[in-house]
């Protein structure tokens, strides 16, 4: 199921504007991924070219290949529904469904795509929403509106939704800057359970968390304002924020930066 | 002594909250007034309008006859008979007009909002909309007047009033469906793509759902706005003081009709005819609006 990420030499551009310079960059499968950096230095949008959802800003463009498990996602012949598809994408503000009821919410992707099968909806429901340790506090409530959950709650039942459709590669964009601290812990220990089936990316502000939850750091930089932002380095996250290779590193990890 | 004591404990500066001053006082007193009498001056038509409505229109309406009868073979000086004809012109010519309008209207309003953002054919379109919603309704008749009687020769008949009412309903479909899809947040958008689902399922099953409860609010109250109108009725269609169920051909009469032929009735039956049919026509509409809100409270969304 998880599959591995190769990124090759990836220019991203909104409209005229220059974003993210050349990156390129590895993703082992069933490891978590984390991008940190000062904000503006395209984070984001690497992310979102990762599932072809930077695409969806009008004027917004990606040069250069992003290959899943070897197959370039960016190929001419290559359906980006597809593509979103396998690969799945939690944000950083939770955004359930607000028509949809709780389940409805966590089955919106196999419901959508056509599936009518209400067993098999109610397990996949279930299974989601377990995998999200979520299932214990709302399984009385199903029928409720998805809206109607506190913020921590919102956020993995966002989490149970993209992982209903089975995706190969799970990203996340701050799944956590919304939450308490307690939530948090939440989910970043959920992430290190997701890890064994999934390949997961994650943004994040928080170097903890970094820290905590992945095996791999990756440090963006902004070269300068009104500059691209570029990948400074990219290592182990042992070594990251122990012994990193880039001096910009260290200053930020330290908290030298600017 | 205590005096002395409060003396050397009062602080060095004055205290930080001071009362209001006599200026802001009045200020607020004249605000006040104004805000009161303006809304006055707007309730009080209205209720006068209503309190004429329902004091001459309340009678002619509780008599039995009314809903069952239409005024078929009645002198103008009979003071018997009843609007059921007009009423069922009155809503079937609505409800015609709601069934071509509401797709045309929430279509044009999608591909404006999510497909047409910055395009030629989107500003043309908006451009057109907003000519359109200017149009006098009697204009709007003449035009349908043209176009369906004289150039393609059909015959007057309650069809021909509905497309002349659809112009002047699609336009405002069309602005509501526009200012509610350009509320949904685009997040959802992305969650919904996100999961791999296409772009028109999104709008069909997510955009559109959520956006639900205003459409249907504006199509109704789009709707009560047109069901008042007169002028394209008396151009394209013609009243008939008899039952005609057939939307495609014939005269059919509808309350505005009614009461238009009435007013010109000197007799009794006229003045109760008249007001009857204007305290029906707001019956239903008020009606509708109250269908509107059970709609959208029911498709709103829940928390
Ligand atoms: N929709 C957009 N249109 C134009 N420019 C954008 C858009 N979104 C982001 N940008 C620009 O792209 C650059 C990178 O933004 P991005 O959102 O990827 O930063 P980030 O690293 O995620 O920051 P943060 O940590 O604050 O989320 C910024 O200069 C930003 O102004
Ligand atoms: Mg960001």
């Amino acid at each position: 199921m998880a599959k591995r990420i190769d990124i090759k030499d990836v220019n991203i551009y909104y409209g005229k504007f220059h974003a993210v310079d050349s990156v390129t960059l590895s993703v082992p499968p069933r490891s978590v991924t984390a991008f940190i950096g000062p904000s503006g230095c395209g984070k984001s949008t690497v992310l979102r070219s990762l599932n072809r959802m930077h695409e969806v800003t009008p004027g917004a463009r990606v040069e250069g290949r992003v290959l899943l498990d070897g197959e370039d996602i960016y190929a001419p012949s290559v359906d980006p529904v597809e593509v979103r598809r396998t690969i799945g994408m939690v944000f950083q503000r939770p955004n359930p469904f607000p028509t949809m009821s709780i389940r409805d919410n966590v089955v919106a992707g196999l419901k959508l795509a056509g599936v009518r099968n209400r067993k098999k909806l109610d397990e996949v429901c279930e299974r989601s929403l377990r995998g999200a340790n979520l299932w214990e506090e709302v399984k009385d409530r199903l029928d409720r509106p998805g809206g109607g959950l506190s913020g921590g709650q919102q956020q993995r039942l966002c989490i149970a939704r993209a992982i209903a459709v089975q995706p190969d590669v799970l990203l996340m964009d701050e799944p956590c800057s919304a939450l308490d601290p307690i939530s948090t812990l939440a989910i970043e220990d959920l992430i290190t359970e997701l890890k064994q089936d999934f390949t997961i990316v994650i943004v994040t502000h928080n170097m903890q968390q970094a820290a905590r939850v992945s095996d791999q750091t990756a440090f963006f930089n902004l070269a300068g304002v009104g500059q691209p932002g570029r990948l400074v380095e990219v290592d182990d996250t042992e070594k990251i924020f122990s012994n990193p290779s880039q001096k910009a590193t260290e200053d930020y990890i330290s908290g030298r930066f600017g | 002594m205590t005096t002395a004591m409060m003396d050397l404990e009062r602080p060095a500066t004055g205290p930080t909250f001071q009362g209001v001053s006599a200026g802001r006082k009045a200020k607020n007193v004249l605000a006040t007034t104004l805000v009161t009498l303006a809304f006055l001056l707007a309730v009080v038509p209205l209720v006068w309008v209503l309190w004429s409505v329902v004091e001459k229109g309340l009678e002619p309406i509780l008599r039995a006859d009314w809903w069952s009868h239409s005024l078929s073979g009645l002198r103008p000086y009979e003071d018997m008979g009843g609007a059921y004809h007009a009423i069922y012109g009155t809503v079937v010519q609505g409800l015609t007009t709601a069934l071509l309008s509401v797709p045309i209207g929430v279509m044009v309003g999608v591909y404006l909002v999510e497909y047409g953002t910055g395009t030629r054919l989107a500003r043309i379109t908006t451009f057109m909309v907003d000519i359109l919603t200017g149009v006098p309704s009697i204009v709007a008749g003449l035009f349908i007047y043209a176009l369906w009687i004289t150039i393609f020769g059909f015959s007057r008949s309650a069809l021909a009033v509905s497309l002349a009412l659809l112009l002047l309903m699609v336009p405002v479909v069309v602005r509501t469906t526009e200012e509610m899809l350009r509320i949904v947040p685009n997040e959802l958008r992305e969650a919904s793509y996100a999961l791999g689902i296409p772009k028109w399922k999104t709008i069909v099953k997510v955009v559109l759902p959520t956006a639900l409860s205003g459409i249907v609010t504006g199509i109704m109250l789009g709707l009560a706005r047109v069901m008042g109108e007169t002028a394209p009725a008396l151009v394209v269609g013609a009243y008939a003081p008899y039952i005609n169920f057939n939307v495609f051909d014939g005269n059919m009469a509808n309350l505005p009709l009614l009461m238009n032929d009435q007013f010109a009735n000197p007799e009794t039956a006229g003045f109760n005819r008249t007001w009857g049919a204007a305290m029906t026509l707001v019956l239903i509409i008020m009606l509708f609006n109250l269908l509107a809100t059970v709609i959208s409270r029911w498709s709103a969304i829940k928390k």
